[in-house]
């Protein structure tokens, strides 16, 4: 990005005033994500920085509200750390059910949403299906229409069908709002894929079954897989479809997070958005990886 | 080669009809009977029909109408993946995450045979296209060559009776594909498989083939082997798509044996051999290969018709020499002369008789 050498004054200029542009714009997008860090480990129950961590005094930091995840809820949170203390944290603790709820139902929402949407995104590439864009519209929907009318719209279809209150109904929703990521994801892969592989797999001998799976999954595969992690996400920070269908009882992490910001403001929010920021960078750095793998794939298939 | 019709065709079209919307013909009623051990070509213009041919024989395509046999044995109801039909792709289809070997171990997997048997099998076909060391690269490293050698040896490592290739040589540059012409040619010879391939250059159709089917809007408009292809087109399509060709518009003037005469529009009166006319008073295109014409009085047989031919241009091209020349008011006529010891350079502007053996210039269908 060097200037070049008969570049004139003003345009050096601009160069410095661009570059402090893209930095601030920059800054916008990532400091309310960065700012929670360090006040998840404020050592006082409250949202803003103290003196002492202003000081960066060790004493103003503190794990207490990691500590809250775990003993929030516990039936006797001040016994001995042995393993009745973790067998009970694990059966009572608020925050630890609501995240084996959201991992519960984005497990089986990503699967549901990764098998539907990867023969959706199959059946819609191919040459002869009719209708194509309208179906393809469709499916998309749910990432269009506004979260919540499809909430609304859940709400009365499966209070009238029974599924209210239930895993199933939750995961059924999450997997519905999944769906349109898996398709995209598949549809884009399979715009790379040569159609004749498919075609000299079943010349060699190969049943259309072996073919798929022997040639045509694991070239998709990357597709397939930024699909289910897209899905996950979307299920694992989905809170208004779950207000709307889950039991009082089915908390999941956005949801008890939207309690604790009504009912007690408490850094332990920090804390768990904290851990979530982790996780989100460790699942783009797995399709950043992904997508650099297919893109070696892609580029070994000839012309 | 010819193969006879009837029993001993391997593989047979009869009365083929293919359309896509359900209103136009892209094959119709194609009629072809394929020699067991034979290679032919399927030679044609870009939507002439005959990679749907092709790919109806291999099973991506259904007939709409007709019946394809295989070894006496109707095909049409048969998925490709029990046809055992080997086929070399255009872009060569190598599976990009499977190594070179794996690639070649796919069908024989398919097939349930041993390991040992499988290794045994891959390399054969590796060290007949001479890739032995490759076995463990991925297709993406190979230069295009080698990937139509592996191509090749992929369609044939699980012994198919039947080979069929779709433009395989298309993507490769002149010199290695007229290498790999040859290797083709020398396997086929080797391995005496059936080949079936599709083209739409000439010059590989007539260097490779037993045999060349030409196509063109959907119907085979010449079967034949290369020399009578080229030497004996039976219609006006066949002698201009196969070679240079000269045509010149006339009427039929007499007509008797293997002889007739046709007058030009310009009053010119030329011999000729009927193929496609019948009476006189028919309209006709004569058709001459450049080489074959004659402007030295030695050369040009007694008693024949000669035409004056007016020089426009002469082109020297190391070997021959070209001549641009105005026939009958034709400005395109093409005269090709080698070039021996003491072989006459002609000038712009001069006037010279032609003239040719009858049999050389063929009276065809009129434009």
């Amino acid at each position: 990005m060097a200037l070049p050498v008969y570049a004139t004054p003003l345009e050096r200029l601009w160069r410095w005033v661009y570059l402090a542009i893209c930095a601030l714009v920059f800054l916008f997008l990532i400091a309310p994500i960065l700012i929670i860090i360090p006040l998840s480990f404020n050592a006082e129950p409250y949202f803003t920085f103290t003196e002492k961590m202003l000081r960066l005094d060790p004493e103003g930091y503190s794990l207490r509200w990691y500590d809250t995840l775990l003993t929030m809820g516990m039936a006797a949170p001040d016994a001995p750390r042995d393993a009745a203390w973790w067998s009970d944290s694990w059966r009572n603790a608020a925050w630890v059910n609501a995240a084996k709820n959201s991992l519960i139902i984005g497990f089986f929402a990503t699967i549901l949403a990764t098998c539907l949407g990867t023969l959706a995104a199959l059946g819609l590439a191919r040459p002869e299906m009719p209708y194509r864009r309208t179906i393809m519209a469709i499916l998309i929907s749910p990432m269009i229409v506004p979260i919540i009318i499809t909430a609304t719209g859940l709400f009365f279809f499966y209070s009238m069908t029974g599924l209210a209150n239930s895993y199933l109904g939750i995961i059924l929703a999450h997997a519905t709002l999944g769906i349109p990521f898996v398709i995209i994801t598949v549809t884009a892969t399979l715009v790379g894929f040569d159609q004749s592989l498919n075609r000299a797999a079943l010349s060699l001998g190969a049943s259309p079954t072996r073919a798929f799976f022997k040639v045509t999954m694991p070239l998709i595969m990357p597709g397939v897989i930024s699909g289910a992690l897209f899905a996950f996400v979307t299920s694992f920070d989905e809170v208004v479809v779950v207000l709307f269908v889950a039991a009082h009882d089915q908390q999941t992490i956005p949801r008890q997070m939207w309690n604790g910001i009504r009912e007690q403001i408490s850094p332990a929010i920090l804390a768990v958005a904290t851990i979530l920021v982790v996780i989100s960078i460790a699942l783009l750095t797995v399709l950043e990886l992904l997508r650099r793998r297919s893109e070696r794939l892609r580029g070994l298939s000839p012309g | 080669m010819n193969a006879g019709r009837g029993d001993e065709a391997f593989v047979a079209f009869e009365h083929v009809q293919k359309s896509y919307d359900g209103e136009t013909l892209v094959v119709k009623d194609l009629n072809l009977d394929i020699g067991r051990g034979e290679f032919l070509t399927m030679l044609g213009p870009s939507g002439s029909g005959k990679t749907t041919c092709l790919m109806m024989l291999a099973g991506f395509e259904t007939a709409t109408h007709g019946e394809i046999r295989l070894a006496g044995r109707p095909i049409n109801s048969v998925p490709p993946e029990k046809r055992g039909i080997g086929m070399v792709f255009q872009n060569y289809a190598l599976f990009p995450h499977m190594t070179v070997g794996e690639n070649l171990a796919f069908p024989l997997e398919v097939r349930k045979l041993g390991r040992a048997e499988i290794e045994a099998k891959v390399k054969r076909a590796l060290d007949m296209v001479q890739m032995g060391a490759f076995a463990a690269r991925r297709p993406a490293q190979l230069s295009g060559g080698q990937q139509q050698r592996i191509a090749l040896a992929r369609a044939l490592v699980f012994e198919p009776e039947l080979v069929l290739m779709d433009e395989p040589l298309g993507a490769l540059d002149k010199q290695l594909r007229e290498h790999m012409q040859f290797e083709i040619r020398r396997l086929h010879e080797r391995l005496g498989v059936t080949v079936v391939y599709v083209t739409h250059d000439q010059g590989e159709a007539l260097t490779m083939s037993d045999r060349v089917a030409v196509f063109n809007d959907g119907r085979i408009q010449q079967l034949a082997p290369p020399e009578e292809l080229y030497e004996r087109p039976e219609n006006r399509f066949v002698a201009s798509f196969i070679g240079e060709n000269n045509t010149l518009e006339g009427v039929v003037e007499t007509i008797s044996g293997g002889a007739c005469t046709v007058r030009l529009a310009t009053g010119e009166i030329l011999d000729a051999a009927p193929v496609n006319v019948t009476r006189p008073g028919e309209r006709t295109t004569v058709s001459i290969r450049p080489e074959r014409v004659e402007f030295k009085p030695e050369n040009i047989p007694p008693g024949v018709h000669t035409v004056e031919a007016e020089v426009l241009e002469f082109i020297y091209m190391g070997d021959v020499f070209r001549t641009r020349m105005r026939v009958a008011g034709n400005d395109n006529f093409v005269m090709k002369c080698r070039n021996s010891v003491g072989q006459r350079k002609l000038e712009p502007g001069e006037r010279v008789p032609i003239g040719w053996a009858p049999h050389d210039a063929r009276a065809l269908d009129p434009l």
